[in-house]
């Protein structure tokens, strides 16, 4: 395939190639700018190997010039630009002064001749190169050219919103109007600058209706990505706080212990993911990709058994006192922070994400939907799909929830109220830990890394309902947009202060949050 | 649930008055201690002598009786109320900032900018005073906001935390999630109050220079003899009548509530004047560490008067300022001299203290007492 382009290429570029001639050569690298301007353009649309050569040495400073002759400097040694023969240089030879106008000319006419390279990866660079500069309409055939011949889609494409934009500045009025339809069925960020620039200096009244138009289809296409974004970016907050809340569902909803510690079990599931990182570094670097694999049963248990000691040592003494509970779990977690502090260091550590969680999906020219996000979207589902199913269907789930609802009589059946009550939070802290490992592909993996949730977290259990999943599930989800949504409109702090205060109102109504466990208990 | 401590009430002085005769000579002497001792062995005594009191030791002290005022409030909110607040921190930088607000315009155009608006505003380019800063030149004004602000905020929270029986953890969750608002709004630079720098570089207090051996011995005795008022102050109200039903709500609200009382407004009343308490203190922290910043408001500061109040003993009064300076005191050690550990000290106190030690110091003290008796 690869060989057919190339001679077609060749085919195209060197049949009509005129070579170089002397006069020309004279004329690119002498005289005032406009003429050299005028001649470059000239032998563009006709460029041979020399010629390219020429603009070439041009560009790269690598040209002297007597009265008589011009020189292409290499190697401290002069070549004839036509012939390509060397030529004694004279000392009297002065060097070529490219202005800044010169050198940009220059630069986009190397990248239209670049236009027509085999290597695809050549042909992309130089139409961003052009995208970006400002180009006159003297190239126009050549990218017209261009643009006929490329079959490559993305790089046609580009090459196509170059031209329009050339056609945008051309002095016809017909060509300027179909270039104006065309920008608006495509629509970027970029075009909808170039459509705005046109307008301000647009005269023809026809035109620059058509210019509106175009104008307000990319708005319209641009706003629905700005919408889906924001409430891409919700649920994916959402997914994260939902994670967070889980294991807060079930030490505070299900057991009614205050954790004030998970986040730095969270944290504890991060550093989990980040010593897997190193291991498999430096152990295994061919498998490095799937890290991941190994990090999230390993976060899960580094938390899961840190939780269960805090259990068995501190949180069992203090059952039924959960205002002490709360002091104590906070001195834990000033501990475990520190305690990372002298492990780790103070500052962040790296954690990297596997290629296969980089890059994201262009689901529209200014919508992009990020690997990691959508990974701890579905790791969300996943472990919410767990977790109800363990405490739904499984004997541990049932006793865990006969110990809830009624402890004493749950130990006259036999059960063994301590131990659900160690597994119980164990389980908690354990998807903590997931949460954290899940966070460490998203954010910076730090001591304070868990600071920043608790209180978000806590929201969405208390918003959410005690006792219950669902709630949950709907409190973090509709947190995650709702914070999002406010974030667009009055910026990330005062976003924050308006959703905390919103859930203080809400309280005010339902103070049981949205899904009331069903009773008539006078002590709420 | 509300918490329900082990320990019977504290026993009412016998013969009813206020405090026993042995109390009020233990008051008299603090008085002393603080409006004539220090101020003596501080300014008086030549810096070389061993009975010299140095200038850091003073505004150590002096920051610390600020403190204890605030482990006080704690004290009768938590310890006798049963209502404990993650959100005092709020209340004492509240305070702090109306008194900073205040010094930052007697700064005048002495500023690195030369200029009349406090630094901050210039580099905000902003051109007048935003509406809060209305009356922040007049004394008195910024005063009554020191008590008005706090007040206020406290009221309307908790008229409607109170009236939807918000209680228990719920509450401190809530109070926390106020913390955390807080701060981040006064974190911001376009509420005006400085961003993360806060307001500092004072440089008068009522026309007078503000960092003079002098001005700094008098704001440390007017903290001393305020923090003995809102001791004695304290004291009365929990004697009284409210104070009895603020226990009772503290054992059991539902009981007090069919018993024909309305916990609402004894809670009410009682968060608010926990609430303006800290806010004096505040007010007069700022003027002697010379600075506020919104790190007063974190949920750590918050949560830290909690631990001040517990390891000193809840529902004693005398305790949380025990407290207050044992845990300070501790901390500037530690600080010190092993920066390290002082989280690990004071998160294991954390737990120590809620798992060993219910009772606080004092509770140790007392039982200690009757073991010997």
């Amino acid at each position: 395939m690869r060989w057919i382009l190339l001679s077609l290429l060749a085919l195209v570029l060197v049949a009509p190639a005129r070579a170089l001639t002397p006069a020309q050569a004279r004329s690119l690298v002498a005289g005032e700018v406009e003429s050299r301007v005028a001649a470059l353009n000239a032998v563009l649309a006709t460029a041979d190997d020399k010629t390219v050569a020429l603009i070439q040495a041009l560009s790269d400073d690598a040209v002297k010039i007597t009265d008589s002759a011009v020189f292409v400097m290499k190697d401290g040694k002069g070549f004839d630009p036509v012939t390509g023969a060397e030529k004694p240089v004279p000392e009297t030879a002065e060097d070529v002064v490219n202005n800044n106008e010169m050198r940009s000319e220059l630069d986009a006419a190397l990248a239209s001749i670049k236009l027509f390279a085999p290597d695809d990866k050549v042909r992309a660079e130089a139409v961003k190169t052009l995208a970006g500069g400002d180009i006159g309409e003297a190239k126009l055939p050549l990218i017209e050219k261009a643009f006929a011949k490329e079959n490559v889609p993305s790089i046609k494409e580009a090459i196509g919103r170059v031209r329009s934009a050339m056609l945008l500045g051309s002095a016809d009025k017909s060509k300027r109007l179909d270039a104006a339809n065309a920008l608006g069925a495509t629509g970027t960020p970029a075009t909808k600058t170039l459509l705005l620039d046109r307008l301000k200096v647009e005269t023809e009244p026809d035109v620059k209706s058509a210019v509106e138009a175009a104008l307000r289809q990319i708005e319209a296409r641009l706003a629905w990505g700005e919408r889906l974004g924001v409430i891409f970016t919700g649920i994916s907050l959402g997914s994260i706080l939902l994670l967070v809340a889980l294991g807060l569902a079930i030490t505070y909803g299900l057991m009614g212990v205050i954790n004030m510690a998970h986040g730095e079990l969270m944290m504890i599931g991060a550093y989990a993911t980040y010593v897997i990182q190193n291991l498999f570094r430096s152990l295994l670097p061919g498998a490095f990709e799937w890290y991941l694999l190994l990090a999230i049963p390993a976060s899960f248990l580094a938390a899961a058994l840190v939780g269960a000691v805090l259990e068995r040592s501190v949180i069992r003494w203090l059952y039924g006192r959960p205002l002490e509970t709360l002091l104590a779990t906070w001195g834990i977690s000033l501990v475990l922070q520190q305690a990372v502090r002298s492990l780790f260091g103070a500052q962040n550590v790296p954690v990297e994400n596997p290629a296969w969680l980089s890059g994201g999906v262009d689901v529209m020219s200014n919508l992009t939907l990020p690997f990691n996000r959508l990974a701890i979207i579905a790791f969300a589902v996943l472990v919410l799909a767990g977790v109800s199913a363990l405490i739904a269907r499984t004997r541990l789930g049932l006793f865990v929830r006969g110990v809830t609802q009624n402890r004493k009589m749950a130990a006259c059946m036999g059960v063994n109220t301590a131990r659900i009550d160690t597994y119980a939070f164990a389980l908690g802290s354990g998807i903590a830990g997931l949460a954290g490992c899940a966070l460490s592909q998203v954010g910076n993996v730090g001591p304070d890394l868990g600071q920043g949730y608790i209180v978000d977290s806590f929201m969405v259990v208390v918003l959410g309902g005690v006792g219950q999943l669902a709630g949950t599930v709907y409190a973090a989800v509709g947190l995650g947009v709702l914070n999002k949504l406010l974030e667009g409109w009055q910026g990330a702090v005062l976003a924050k202060i308006m959703v905390l205060v919103f859930i203080v109102v809400f309280i005010q109504k339902r103070p049981q949050g949205i899904f009331a466990m069903k009773g008539r208990s006078a002590e709420a | 649930m509300s918490a329900v401590l082990t320990a019977p009430l504290p026993p009412a002085t016998p013969g009813g008055g206020l405090l026993t005769g042995k109390s009020w000579s233990a008051v008299l002497a603090a008085i002393v201690v603080v409006a004539v001792l220090v101020p003596v062995l501080n300014l008086a005594v030549p810096a070389g002598s061993a009975f010299h009191l140095s200038e850091y030791a003073v505004q150590l002290v002096g920051k610390i009786m600020c403190y204890a005022i605030c482990a006080l409030a704690m004290d009768l909110i938590w310890g006798y109320t049963g209502i404990l607040s993650l959100g005092h921190g709020v209340f004492f930088a509240l305070g702090g900032y109306c008194m900073g607000m205040y010094l930052m315009r007697q700064i005048g155009s002495d500023g690195q900018y030369r200029l009349p608006m406090p630094d901050f505003m210039v580099f905000l380019n902003w051109k007048e005073f935003p509406w809060h800063w209305a009356v922040s030149d007049s004394f008195i004004a910024q005063m009554l906001l020191v008590v008005l602000v706090p007040g206020l905020l406290a009221f309307v929270f908790g008229y409607f935390a109170f009236r939807s029986r918000i209680k228990g953890v719920y509450f401190s969750i809530i109070t926390q999630a106020m913390t955390y608002a807080a701060m981040l709004l006064f974190f911001r630079n376009e509420t005006g109050f400085g961003g993360n720098n806060g307001f500092t570089d004072f440089k008068r207090i009522l026309g007078v220079p503000i960092a003079t051996p002098n001005m700094r011995m008098l704001l440390f005795v007017i903290t001393g003899l305020t923090l003995i008022g809102f001791f004695l102050l304290a004291r009365w109200l929990v004697n009284s009548k409210f104070g009895r039903v603020l226990q009772a709500i503290r054992d059991a609200e539902t009981r007090v509530m069919f018993t024909g009382y309305d916990p609402l407004r004894y809670k009410l009343a009682i968060w608010v004047i926990s609430a303006v308490m800290c806010g004096i203190a505040g007010a007069l922290y700022v003027p002697q560490i010379g600075i506020i910043n919104p790190g007063e408001m974190s949920p750590a500061a918050s949560i830290e008067i909690a631990i001040w109040a517990a390891v000193g003993g809840r529902g004693t009064l005398i305790g949380p300022i025990v407290g207050a300076f044992f845990v300070n005191g501790a901390k500037s050690y530690f600080t010190q001299a092993f920066p390290e550990f002082w989280l690990y000290f004071l998160g294991a106190l954390f737990i120590l203290v809620t798992i060993f030690l219910p009772q606080g110091i004092i509770g140790l003290v007392r039982r200690k007492k009757e073991g010997s008796t």
